[in-house]
């Protein structure tokens, strides 16, 4: 498998009156052509930023300060911005929470199909028609070619967030962020979408990140999950380990408080505190003040370990996987 | 969309008769014109002629009724003072009027809308900051100060610009305009630039606010992430996403602008209807005011139905959900 994706130390910081926040700090992960991987962290945490980082679409008062993003082998950190914005939507795409929110409510989605589509192809109005209607009927969408003439407030919002698939796709990009893309939707919608997601991945041989701050959504179509704090990747495994044998304490606190972890009439375990201001991080781990293995060895920040497929940063790791992989 | 522009007439309909009866009750509670009309000599017969022929000795209900009843046949009654058909004279003010006020409104909203985009876009560049100070300083002067201080610069101390008047007209349609020939366009330029000044700041006000909004919508952010360009983006996607405000203050602006367009035309000696009405209300021309009203509410009126017919227009939303409000 050769990576279309790779990220090595990224750093993205907002340079407010307030002070600087460093939304994301040292991240580094590279992603499998077809590969889906999960992003996973409370709000706040740098995912969003993460996502946004990647496409290069910061906006003052923030900037990528440091590291490198090679997207099918080119770096995009330090690209001309038109040189950016010729492969956005071609070479790497995104979709949003809210597809109420990310379609123009004014424009019909065949108006806003066509606009996605002139921003990298010159089509005759026909051929235009006929790829978008193409690209609905990908995405389940009945009676396609009917529905370009439609305006958004005329789906659901399961169908809305099709569309706004339909569109991160028309270009077949090699890689699509999808930032919390079922967290606005019904429970029973949102199990579809990720099904679909992942057959249209396959099909298309597009790698996806999928951004979440549910494990238990993540680990339903990811096959491996980078947790995020405060800025960093903390720890990294394949979905399957990762949620039998975590080995950083905020992902047992994840765990821990995902309903289906705990037994029927137990309380849910929520992580106590909350997650520092990005403006005033404690020093060494940022997850000290809320972590209960945490002693004066905390105080430094922690080393990435990588060891058999998985990397951490904790002190006190929970369990240490081998070297062949397998969790002990 | 036929239920709305029924409803909407229905409303109109009872809107103008209301009104009708509100400004004619009004003005006839201003005072009596017959000591104005009738010379101060006349005899106690040519008075009492005079009150019968303008119809002053009936009581109240009767002159509106008549008066609505005339209306109603396209008869807005004669002027006491100019003794010819109120219609005829104020239509032969409006073109005065309608080309200074459409030029103003339209100069503010073209130059406002873009610079108020362009403060939106960049919100933190000097030229911005230079933009926005300029709206502020819109705001805060009055008008007639600075009609008087153009008046000054352009027209007394550097002598470009004449300081009054409609200048050489052009006859279109048995209609003369000033914006038709260069001498007419150049007495327009500082009526309509004073006329302009806080339309100008208000609408760069607006399309700064609303662009600012936009910009930071996930509709703009999915765009850029779809790869269009920050032009087309502007366009197709911001500039729709802006215009319902803008429309609706348009549509304020020029209705009131239209009507009370009062204290420019004063200052620059536009010959418009501003200065028609306010003649006549010095002298109690009472047929003037009350047909002056009543017009200026019927543009109201039109205006504020144009306007829903293009939010319906831009907004499927209106079109096919809220036909009942
Ligand atoms: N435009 C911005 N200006 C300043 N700080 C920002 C901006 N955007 C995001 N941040 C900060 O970056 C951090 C991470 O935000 P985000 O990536 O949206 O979190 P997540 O998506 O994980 O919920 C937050 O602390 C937020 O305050
Ligand atoms: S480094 Fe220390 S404080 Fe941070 S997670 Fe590990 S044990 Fe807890
Ligand atoms: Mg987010």
């Amino acid at each position: 498998m050769t990576a279309v994706l790779e990220v090595r130390d990224l750093r993205t910081e907002f340079f407010t009156a307030a002070g600087t926040v460093r939304a994301v700090n040292d991240v580094s992960f590279s992603l499998d052509e077809g590969e889906i991987i999960g992003l996973v962290g409370e709000s706040g945490s740098g995912k969003s930023v993460t996502g946004f980082s990647l496409l290069g679409l910061i906006d003052a008062p923030g900037r990528i300060t440091g590291g490198s993003v090679r997207l099918n082998g080119s770096e995009l950190v330090g690209m001309s911005r038109g040189e950016l914005r010729r492969r956005r939507g071609r070479e790497i795409a995104m979709i949003f929470q809210d597809p109420i929110a990310t379609l123009n409510p004014l424009l019909t989605i065949g108006q806003q199909m066509g606009l996605a589509l002139s921003a990298h192809e010159r089509l005759s109005p026909k051929a235009t028609e006929d790829r978008c209607t193409e690209a609905l009927e990908r995405v389940g969408i009945p009676s396609a070619r009917a529905r370009l003439k439609s305006y958004p407030h005329e789906f659901s919002g399961g169908m809305r967030q099709r569309v706004a698939i339909a569109i991160a796709l028309l270009h077949r990009p090699k890689v699509i962020v999808a930032d919390e893309p079922t967290t606005a939707l019904d429970v029973s919608i949102q199990a579809q979408i990720v099904t679909e997601m992942k057959m249209l991945a396959r099909e298309f041989g597009v790698a996806m990140i999928w951004i979440s701050h549910d494990l238990a959504v993540v680990s339903g179509i990811a096959s491996r999950i980078l947790v995020m704090y405060a800025g960093r990747i903390v720890e990294t495994g394949t979905a399957a380990e990762v949620l039998r044998n975590p080995i950083h304490p905020y992902t047992r606190g994840l765990l821990d408080s995902m309903p289906h972890a705990t037994r029927p009439g137990e309380m849910l375990r929520q992580i106590p505190g909350s997650m520092p201001s990005m403006l005033s991080l404690p020093p060494g781990c940022a997850f000290a003040p809320r972590c209960p293995r945490a002693d004066a060895a905390c105080t430094a920040v922690p080393e990435l370990v990588q060891q058999g497929g998985r990397s951490w940063r904790c002190v006190h790791p929970l369990t240490q996987p081998d070297h062949e992989g397998a969790t002990a | 969309m036929l239920a709305f522009i029924v409803q909407r007439a229905l409303q109109a309909i009872l809107v103008m008769a209301v009104m009708s009866v509100i400004v004619f009750v009004g003005v006839y509670a201003v005072g009596n014109p017959v000591d104005i009309v009738i010379p101060p000599d006349a005899t106690i017969a040519m008075r009492e002629e005079v009150i019968r022929r303008l119809g002053l000795d009936l009581p109240l209900w009767k002159q509106y009724g008549i008066f609505a009843w005339n209306l109603l046949h396209g008869d807005f009654g004669r002027s006491f003072v100019y003794n010819m058909p109120v219609l005829e004279l104020i239509g032969g003010r409006l073109p005065a009027t309608l080309e200074l006020v459409l030029i103003s409104i339209l100069f503010a909203t073209v130059v406002g809308v873009s610079l108020g985009i362009y403060a939106g876009v960049k919100p933190d560049s000097l030229l911005s900051k230079l933009i926005m100070g300029l709206s502020i300083l819109g705001f805060s002067v009055p008008s007639f100060w600075v009609g008087l201080i153009l008046i000054l610069t352009f027209a007394v101390s550097l002598g470009i610009l004449p300081a009054g008047g409609r200048g050489e007209t052009v006859t279109v349609f048995g209609v003369p305009w000033s914006f038709l020939t260069l001498n007419g366009l150049s007495h327009i330029v500082l009526p309509a630039l004073n006329l302009a000044l806080f339309k100008l700041a208000m609408m760069i006000r607006l399309a700064r606010a609303g662009t600012r909004e936009a910009m930071l919508s996930d509709t703009v952010k999915f765009a850029r992430a779809a790869g269009l360009s920050e032009a087309t983006i502007l366009r197709r996607h911001v500039l729709k996403l802006i215009s319902i405000p803008i429309i609706t203050v348009f549509g304020l602006e020029l209705g009131s602008t239209l009507a009370f367009a009062v204290v420019t035309e004063t200052i620059f000696s536009w010959p418009g209807v501003g200065k028609l009405i306010i003649d006549s209300i010095t002298v109690l021309d009472r047929p003037v005011m009350v047909a002056y009203l009543v017009l200026t509410a019927f543009l109201f009126v039109m205006i504020n139905f144009t306007v829903d017919l293009v939010f319906a227009a831009i907004d499927p939303r209106i079109r096919s959900g809220r036909q009942s409000a």
